[in-house]
């Protein structure tokens, strides 16, 4: 993907969701550190300049509720950032760039049920490489990529990794 | 992203274990990881549930042979906030005063199965030697007059938390140096973040040997509080040891308290030269000793603070220890 495609992706994916909401109301955007932290910092952008008012953002950590925690080396906990408005009875969108085996989502939805009680909670991701380990979904999703477990996704965002935004699939070893 | 704690001395010496026995087997990076990781345990801690996930299964097991209220007892928070299974057990209650030896109190802790064993000790080297007998986790939590590393890290913790990066902070450690096994790890940890250092005592508690390791490693002495007291940031009060104290390390009570206390004179002396100066205290205080009221209260304490960060640190080093491949060296 290119960084049009990337931006034209993250445009419709912001006004589905406000579709879907019918407006920002109670609208919280929660990005998944570390790149989802910048997207969603980015759909929030978009929103606030389709609906002329100021929607909360804020950051997620999910490292400390992973169920890997014991099969990779330590992961130092990154940021988390929850709007003051809180999240009860608020409708949270979770944002990451890559949807791949749903853990991280799962581990998400756990951290959240820690911080409150939202009305409902949807997902929204840059990439769906598909390879689920268990049954979750996005509801808004910026490209499908049809991937080999066995390939990487990358996706560099220009605020985080300081070059152009890209998305690719590298390092699949072709046997 | 990813961290250790393990030191090669300390993996080769048990098969890849990761130890904290002590700051000066932390690289700096190690520290800076610790307390950044410290700062979000913070924020769980202001949450309404406090608990996470993280460690569920896992056993930790708070092995006190000295008295203690505030590590101990953030160990045990800090262990349940993270979903771990925490016991205590302390030396007087327990078969130690029917005569077991540390060793076989240890190993017989161990052979129920614990990831992780916090000790507090009255001997130097104790966590050292433990973590030498057990295939878990060891944590000092004190031994003797060496070292107390989440003490060091908690205390570096709070002082950054109000003062900001302590590059080039002059923090003056005051009292009882030579009972003090917060002083050395305050020393090692403090030194690694770039703060300068002045310790102060009567020269009967300045421990023998001090001189050459000040030249070597940079930093000051002083038997002059008054004088180094306008100059700092931060001044650390350390108890008077007097459970340690075989007599004949300062005439009376007072007489140290009107060298080496901090006063209240002393207090107004400090906030007239610097308003931000911060003071510290590890505790247990001997109130109207080592630190009057006064600046035990005032606006210039951190002493409360000290506290609450040290359950979030805690937190922070069993997340570390705990968390990651099992006997991985890296």
């Amino acid at each position: 993907m290119s960084p049009g495609d990337v931006s034209r992706a993250l445009r419709r994916i912001a006004h589905e969701i406000l579709e879907r909401n019918k407006g920002a109301d109670d609208l919280v955007v929660l990005g998944i550190p570390t790149r989802g932290v910048a997207l969603a910092k980015r759909l929030v952008a978009v929103m606030e300049e389709v609906e002329g008012r100021p929607v909360p953002v804020g950051a997620l950590d999910v490292t400390m509720h992973r169920d890997d925690l014991r099969r990779q080396p330590t992961r130092s906990p990154m940021h988390t950032d929850i709007p003051p408005s809180g999240i009860d009875d608020k409708v949270v969108v979770l944002v990451d760039d890559v949807l791949y085996s749903g853990r991280t989502v799962r581990a998400a939805l756990d951290a959240l049920s820690d911080l409150g009680r939202p009305r409902a909670v949807r997902l929204a991701v840059l990439v769906d490489r598909g390879h689920r380990d268990l049954p979750i979904r996005a509801d808004h999703v910026g490209k499908n990529l049809p991937t080999s477990s066995s390939e990487r996704v990358q996706v560099r965002l220009s605020e985080h990794d300081g070059v152009d935004d890209e998305v690719r699939i590298a390092g699949g070893e072709h046997r | 992203m990813t961290t250790m704690l393990n030191t090669p001395a300390a993996s080769a010496a048990t098969g890849g274990r990761r130890h904290l026995l002590s700051i000066a087997d932390l690289d700096t990076a190690q520290i800076r990881t610790l307390l950044d990781t410290a700062a979000e345990m913070h924020g769980v801690q202001q949450r309404e549930v406090k608990k996470l996930p993280t460690l569920r299964g896992r056993t930790v097991v708070n092995l006190f042979f000295e008295d203690s209220t505030r590590t101990r007892s953030s160990f045990e928070l800090a262990g349940k906030w993270l979903s771990a299974d925490v016991i205590n057990i302390s030396g007087k209650g327990s078969s130690t005063s029917k005569g077991e030896s540390l060793r076989d109190t240890v190993l017989t802790v161990a052979a129920m199965g614990v990831d992780a064993l916090v000790i507090r000790h009255g001997a130097s080297g104790a966590a050292q030697q433990v973590s030498q007998w057990v295939d878990a986790h060891v944590i000092n939590a004190g031994d003797g007059t060496h070292e107390h590393p989440t003490q060091a890290l908690l205390d570096a913790y709070t002082m950054e938390r109000r003062l900001g990066s302590l590059e080039g902070r002059h923090v003056a450690i005051v009292g009882d140096l030579t009972h003090s096994r917060v002083v050395r790890s305050n020393l090692l940890c403090l030194r690694r973040l770039g703060a300068r250092i002045t310790l102060v005592a009567p020269p009967t508690l300045m421990p023998a040997g001090i001189a050459s390791w000040a030249a070597a490693d940079g930093f000051d002495l002083s038997n002059d509080l008054d004088a180094v007291l306008p100059t700092v940031d931060a001044v650390m009060m350390l108890r008077v040891q007097r459970e340690r104290m075989s007599g004949g390390f300062f005439p009376t009570p007072r007489e140290y308290t009107v060298g080496y206390g901090l006063t209240r004179d002393r207090l107004n002396a400090l906030v007239a030269a610097n308003p931000d100066a911060v003071i510290c205290h590890p505790g247990p205080m001997n109130r109207g000793l080592e630190i009057a009221a006064d600046a035990a209260d005032g606006a210039q304490s951190l002493i409360l603070d000290q506290v609450s960060a040290g359950v979030a640190v805690r937190m922070s080093v069993l997340y570390h220890l705990l968390s990651g491949e099992e006997g991985s060296a890296q």
